[in-house]
């Protein structure tokens, strides 16, 4: 394999301020030619920044790259392109009525003729083809974006990547949104890249899979370079202490706050988006988990309760008194409040301030129904936001501007403000920091401990045995188990998720 | 700070403009009858769009406020004359009619409703149809336009008696003035310090997030057409009044004075950003340009260039200042 001696990318002592905030202090990070190199560190440890510096999006304050020792300077992301350096990025950048081919050779097409400026289609295709025998993927040129699942579109970035013939990919949480087995393809890709001399950053909340695919990992913390080594000499544990730089302790809070009577209750709610008969209780200062495949109709219960679709049956209660919800602003007002799944698409509004995300729906709460106090409304914020420990400038930038663990927590504000008697959290911890994980299960824990009923909706099974005191397991639309979280054990569960049967005499 | 910088050049063009009127034409240009005059001037686009700077913010655009302030004129005079007890003959033969305080009240509230009803419908059909504000008001534009040449065979409705809005004052000031400051006032409150204000930046900004906070998002956004509507009734009597009659050809491309006038203010036309006192600079700085090249003998052809070319650099300054404003920001 690679010489050792030879660096591939080498950044040196790399800087960067943002206005008083200092993103990178004095970062060094190399990357050997045919090796993964992981970067791994909290959300908004500065691993974006670093990124962003290589492609040429920012401008380092200090600092030099080098590629195989020569000096670089990136002003556009066009020099780091040229030089070499691909980006792909958490959100891909693809056109969905094209095909994938010409996604390809998007903006430097293969023309039959400079005269017409007809573009060669035949010549374009059958380079793509070869690309893709060559490396063994699973793809059709001629196929449209928009039928190609996500670990599909991640290829035609990097085909893409391949065809500019790029040296230094950057992978962005490549796995987020892939299956398991898609995941396992792309790990035989990196393999590859990585055999053929490339040299491939990845970055990665998943210190799993970090493990499995890394020959060197970096972290970052607080702008800084804190440790870097070889993979293989260094542990989960010790990752994760350098990320968040203290011991973590007990991951999950104990749950020990008394279960009072009364709470939440639905019965046989059916809704058009796939719910079928649902019915379950979710009581005073309990923490009930759901879990399911994804698909199973979890998202769709929270989003028929919430009343975001209609019902076709069901009634809901609390504390016995019926609820009648038909939208989400009669939800609220009942008390019931839904972090949904998608921050982005159902969250927040990223272009308006931090506050005002979190004073919107509890306008009547704080008795501005008709007069807005600006003042009184940004001292409300930041009390939420010390209280969650949020890190931001000022309540009044643009939530935009967080990372995404705060933007999270921005929206948890949100529901601590309007004081929901019944909250519902759907993958709260997803994609963010280990830290702010932690964070985010007191704040649950908190929360049940003074009466709340909270249902917590997750894929991640030590996730949900952590922080609830009993768990549902959704499939096909219908709730086919409830357990106490301390009679069942994850593999039931996932039997129970994945195929629907049970060993009945350990249910009871 | 980025959105102190952002009101900073609209206003700063303002400040320069004014000076620069100053020097070129201090007599005429500095006098009180002329700053009147051009506030005058600028009260029925002020006051539409202050109505419009709501309808931008939410992500949406209203295409129809020029013809419908054509068809409120013409509803409004015509009930005037109604109101005055005369036959349908008479009002459309243009016979002169000495109207009655009460009838040109009652004509004036008529206009007003017509452009509230209007409004209204454009809202309902947006939201409940579910359709692009662009496409819907693009439509209504031509239907309004149509109603107002069908209710007189294409001509006006006269009404030489009602001239109050136009010419009355109070104080020393034009009651057009009066009004166009009023309805700022209580539009920019309303956008600033009331949770209906704040549901708008927050529709804008993206309807789906809006509706999962609890926002009633069909609601707001019909109360949004509906006011705009009301203030385009309101600015097609004012436009009665200085015509002395109801013309079916009045406020011909106006929507576009009006949108040129809230986005030089600084409203980003995708929505979630804007405010009430960039309007006002908007508007304003529109119409000092006019009056100054007016009194410099410019001709209305090269104000219009002009106009144009201010729209583009403004937007373009927008874009810029978001642009570097994300690049600052993002980590």
């Amino acid at each position: 394999m690679a010489n050792f001696a030879t660096f591939l990318l080498q950044m040196e002592h790399i800087s960067k301020n943002f206005r008083s905030i200092r993103a990178l202090d004095d970062v060094t990070f190399a990357v050997r030619s045919g090796s993964v190199h992981a970067l791994c560190g909290e959300n908004g440890a500065g691993k974006s920044t670093l990124m962003k510096v290589l492609a040429g999006v920012h401008t380092p304050d200090g600092g030099k790259i080098r590629i195989d020792g020569e000096e670089k300077i990136f002003r556009t992301p066009a020099d780091a392109l040229r030089a070499g350096v691909a980006m792909l990025y958490q959100e891909l950048e693809l056109s969905d009525n094209l095909s994938v081919f010409e996604n390809v050779f998007l903006g430097s097409e293969i023309l039959a003729s400079k005269l017409s400026r007809k573009v060669d289609f035949a010549a374009e295709r059958e380079i793509v083809g070869k690309m893709i025998n060559e490396n063994h993927f699973r793809l059709a040129p001629d196929a449209l974006v928009s039928e190609l699942s996500p670990g599909q579109c991640q290829i035609v970035e990097l085909l893409k990547a391949l065809r500019r013939h790029a040296r230094i990919i950057v992978m962005d949480e490549p796995t987020a949104s892939l299956s398991e087995s898609e995941s396992a393809e792309l790990f035989r890709i990196i393999r590859n890249l990585r055999d053929s001399g490339t040299g491939v950053i990845y970055i990665s909340h998943h210190l799993q899979e970090v493990k499995e695919i890394a020959d060197d990992i970096s972290v970052l913390r607080d702008g800084k370079i804190v440790c870097s080594q070889a993979a293989d000499k260094i542990s989960i544990d010790e990752i994760v202490r350098h990320m968040v730089g203290r011991e973590v302790g007990d991951f999950y809070p104990a749950r020990t706050g008394s279960i009072a009577n009364g709470g939440f209750e639905v019965e046989n709610l059916s809704a058009p988006n796939g719910v079928k008969n649902v019915s379950f209780q979710v009581r005073r200062g309990e923490i009930v988990g759901m879990a399911g495949l994804v698909g199973a109709g979890r998202s769709e219960t929270a989003d028929a309760i919430f009343g975001i679709v209609p019902k076709t049956s069901g009634i809901l209660k609390f504390d016995g008194k019926t609820l009648d919800v038909q939208s989400p602003r009669a939800a609220i007002r009942q008390g019931i409040g839904y972090l949904t799944e998608d921050r982005k698409r159902s969250g927040l509004c990223l272009m308006l301030p931090s506050s005002w995300n979190i004073t919107l729906p509890s306008f009547r709460k704080l008795k501005m129904r008709f007069r807005l106090a600006l003042k009184k409304e940004r001292d409300t914020a930041r009390q939420i936001g010390e209280k969650l420990n949020l890190k931001w400038a000022s309540p009044d930038d643009a939530v935009e501007t967080l990372s995404g663990g705060n933007q999270q927590k921005v929206l948890l504000g949100r529901w601590l403000l309007a004081d929901s008697k019944f909250l519902i959290v759907d993958e709260p911890a997803r994609g963010i920091d280990v830290g702010a994980k932690k964070e985010i299960y007191l704040l649950l824990d908190d929360l049940a401990k003074r009466g709340k009923a909270i249902l917590f909706i997750s894929s991640e099974l030590p996730e949900l045995f952590g922080v609830c005191d009993r768990i549902l397991v959704m499939r096909e639309g219908s709730i086919v188990g409830d357990f106490p979280t301390q009679d069942v054990t994850p593999e039931k569960i996932i039997r129970l998720a994945a195929t629907g049967k049970i060993d009945q005499q350990e249910n009871k | 700070m980025n959105r102190l910088a952002k009101q900073l050049l609209p206003f700063s063009s303002l400040l320069f403009i004014i000076s620069l009127w100053t020097f070129l034409e201090p007599e005429n240009f500095l006098s009180f009858q002329n700053m009147m005059n051009v506030l005058r001037r600028s009260s029925i686009n002020g006051i539409i769009a202050a109505g419009m700077t709501f309808v931008i913010i939410s992500s949406g655009i209203d295409l129809s406020i020029g013809s419908m302030l054509a068809m409120c004129g013409m509803a409004g005079a015509a009930s005037m004359l109604a109101a005055n007890g005369a036959e349908w003959a008479a009002i459309c033969s243009g016979e002169y009619f000495a109207l009655s305080a009460s009838s040109m009240l009652i004509g004036t509230a008529a206009g007003i409703a017509a452009g509230a009803l209007c409004g209204w419908l454009n809202g309902v059909i947006i939201t409940r149809l579910k359709l692009a504000p662009f496409i819907v008001t693009l439509g209504s534009m031509s239907i309004f336009r149509g109603i107002s040449y069908l209710a007189n065979d294409g001509k006006p409705f006269a009404v030489s008696a009602y001239s109050y809005l136009d010419v009355g004052t109070i104080g020393n000031i034009p009651v057009a003035v009066v009004l166009l400051a009023a309805v700022l006032l209580f539009f920019g409150y309303l956008l600033k310090y009331t949770p209906f204000g704040r549901y708008t930046y927050a529709i804008g900004a993206n309807s789906n997030t809006a509706f999962h906070a609890g926002i009633n998002v069909r609601n707001v956004l019909t109360w949004i057409y509906t006011l705009t509507g009301a203030l385009t009734g309101l600015a097609a009597m004012i436009g009665t009044a200085r015509a002395s009659s109801a013309q079916p050809s009045a406020g011909l491309s106006l929507e576009l004075d009006v949108i040129a006038g809230v986005i030089i203010g600084g409203t980003s036309p995708s929505g979630g950003r804007g405010s009430m006192t960039g309007t006002l600079i908007g508007v304003l700085l529109i119409n000092f340009l006019r009056n100054g090249l007016t009194l410099l003998d410019i001709s209305t052809n090269v104000q219009l260039v002009v106009i144009g070319l201010i729209i583009i650099v403004a937007v373009t300054a927008d874009q810029l200042a978001a642009r570097s404003a994300e690049k600052a920001l993002v980590r």
